[in-house]
């Protein structure tokens, strides 16, 4: 049985419909990304996982329907999702994002805490700094180390990469494969370097205008001609 | 000299009632971006409950914290059921919707209640004795309803510096959405922020009802006046500037009429026309107000 998995969902903001019958999966410790233009609705997709979006057809975490769930629901069944823009509390320090990150659990702060230190050294260094006045790159660590403090069993990543140096962008993706590898976390990730995030995962999926247009493993995508042309650029 | 201070210390005593009511309007601002213009009258409400509890025995002290509790609830109920419908809409929507629960409330104080003026407290909760400071009397109700002022001032601080509820509530309005998606009942968070917001008015309610009796229906419409300008002072958005609003509101008026020996300024009449312009002169020439954030909102 897959951790997640999507079965013919539409959803729609108001009268305009953003997914017209989605079906994807994603397993038990694996990393799957999505790929697409602009507007194909890859980011109603995490939306509609994460219940932000108004959606019908069959959401399945872990076995449980999360179809409609609210997102205050969707996060306690062990989903972490960092949306488009990261979602920090720019206000408030890097600390108090981590503390918010890790909400719902009622111990362990410390050993979550030292966990993602392992991954991001650097945020003790800067645990007092307002989150906003962070770089770009260290806020979307940031967002990911949020992500972790909620110990999730599935991270949904919306363009990690965006606005991002390429040293940046490689850093993170970097993080994303040892959090993989060592912890078997499993992550949906959608992007738009396609080149890095089908490096970075087994399957994938090209999303066009709110249909799957193609899926497979990353590697054979990698090969695919108009995914290469479409997305890779040569 | 002595004269000034004496009635800088009546007018602290009145400010921090002022400062109360402002600091609910604030909770409420912070959180959901609404003005609630029924603040005052949900106050004059639960003090009246107040008086139906001392009435049928109770007494003043044990009232007290009950109401508060009674207040407190009765705000998270008014938040889950009414209010909500209007947040995440149109401001204009949720102004109205305040507008009239003010309407709908005094309306209500006055029906069950009755137009007429009851006294209460029945016995002073304060003693009416002063203290001599240097020749400046310093009665021991100012004192006593700036010290509790203080302690609630405090333990709203703690509250939300403190704990994680407290990092929830900020986090709440600062980001809902990402809120939500760290597992907040962002809902819940809200409806707390006018449970909060309700029971500060209590006490703002109970404190204008000791420190001017009768108890009557239409007591906190002058206050609500005082506490509005106390907020945009402060800035609307700062819990600290509210209480310096209103303690400086408090003062000011305190002073303005003792030292008008030249218009004679008709006391009572001329205190809400002060306050207006007050409310008037920040929002033309500072509408951050002294300790809020200019506006910038990024699109």
């Amino acid at each position: 049985m897959p951790l997640l998995e999507l079965e013919n969902v539409e959803a729609r903001y108001g009268a305009v419909q953003a997914l017209h019958g989605v079906s994807l999966s994603v397993g038990e410790g694996e990393v799957v990304a999505v790929l697409g233009g602009n507007g194909a609705g890859k980011t109603t997709m995490l939306r509609a996982v994460s219940g932000l979006v108004s959606t019908s057809g069959q959401v399945r975490f872990a076995g449980e329907r999360i179809t409609g769930a609210s997102p205050e629901r969707v996060a306690r069944a062990g989903v972490a999702h960092v949306p488009e823009g990261r979602g920090l509390f720019n206000e408030l320090s890097v600390y108090d994002n981590l503390r918010l990150g890790a909400y719902l659990q009622r111990d362990g702060f410390d050993e979550g805490y030292e966990r993602v230190q392992a991954h991001f050294p650097w945020l003790e260094r800067r645990r007092d700094q307002q989150a906003g006045t962070l770089s770009g790159g260290e806020q979307q660590m940031l967002a990911v180390a949020r992500a972790l403090m909620g110990r999730p069993r599935l991270l949904l990543l919306d363009e990690p990469s965006l606005g991002l140096a390429p040293l940046v962008v490689r850093e993170i993706f970097g993080i994303l494969d040892d959090l993989n590898e060592k912890e078997g976390l499993a992550v949906l990730v959608v992007e738009q370097n396609a080149k890095l995030a089908l490096r970075s995962s087994s399957r994938a999926y090209v999303l066009e205008v709110g249909r799957v247009a193609l899926e497979g493993p990353s590697a054979e995508l990698a090969e695919n001609e108009s995914v290469r042309k479409a997305y890779l650029g040569y | 000299m002595t004269e000034f201070l004496q009635q800088v210390v009546a007018g602290l005593a009145s400010g921090s009632i002022y400062a109360l009511l402002a600091l609910g309007i604030v909770i409420i601002y912070r959180s959901t971006g609404i003005v609630n213009f029924a603040q005052g009258e949900m106050a004059t409400f639960t003090t009246f409950i107040a008086w139906t509890l001392v009435d049928h025995g109770l007494g003043y002290w044990a009232a007290f914290p009950l109401t508060l509790l009674i207040a407190f609830a009765g705000g998270i109920a008014l938040e889950r059921t009414i209010v909500r419908r209007v947040e995440g809409g149109p401001v204009i929507t949720a102004v109205i919707l305040t507008i009239g629960l003010f309407i709908l409330l005094g309306g209500l104080s006055n029906w069950i209640w009755k137009a007429e003026v009851r006294s209460f407290p029945p016995d002073r909760p304060f003693p009416t004795s002063a203290w001599d400071l240097g020749g400046v009397a310093i009665s021991k109700q100012d004192a006593g309803i700036l010290a509790i002022t203080v302690v609630l001032v405090v333990a709203l601080w703690a509250l939300f510096q403190l704990t994680k509820l407290g990092l929830a509530l900020r986090a709440s309005a600062l980001n809902p959405t990402a809120s939500r998606l760290v597992g907040i009942r962002v809902g819940w968070m809200l409806a707390l922020g006018w449970g909060l917001a309700a029971a500060l008015g209590a006490v703002a309610g109970l404190f204008t009802a000791a420190a001017s009796p009768p108890l009557d229906p239409n007591m906190m419409r002058p206050v609500l006046i005082y506490a509005l300008a106390a907020a945009v002072l402060g800035g609307l958005e700062s819990p600290v500037g509210a209480i310096i609003g209103g303690l400086a509101i408090g003062v000011l008026l305190n002073l303005v009429v003792t030292y008008d020996t030249h218009i004679h300024l008709d006391l009572d009449r001329m205190r809400i026309p002060i306050a207006f312009l007050m409310i008037l002169i920040v929002l033309l020439v500072r509408p951050s107000g002294l300790l809020g954030r200019s506006v910038v909102r990024r699109v």
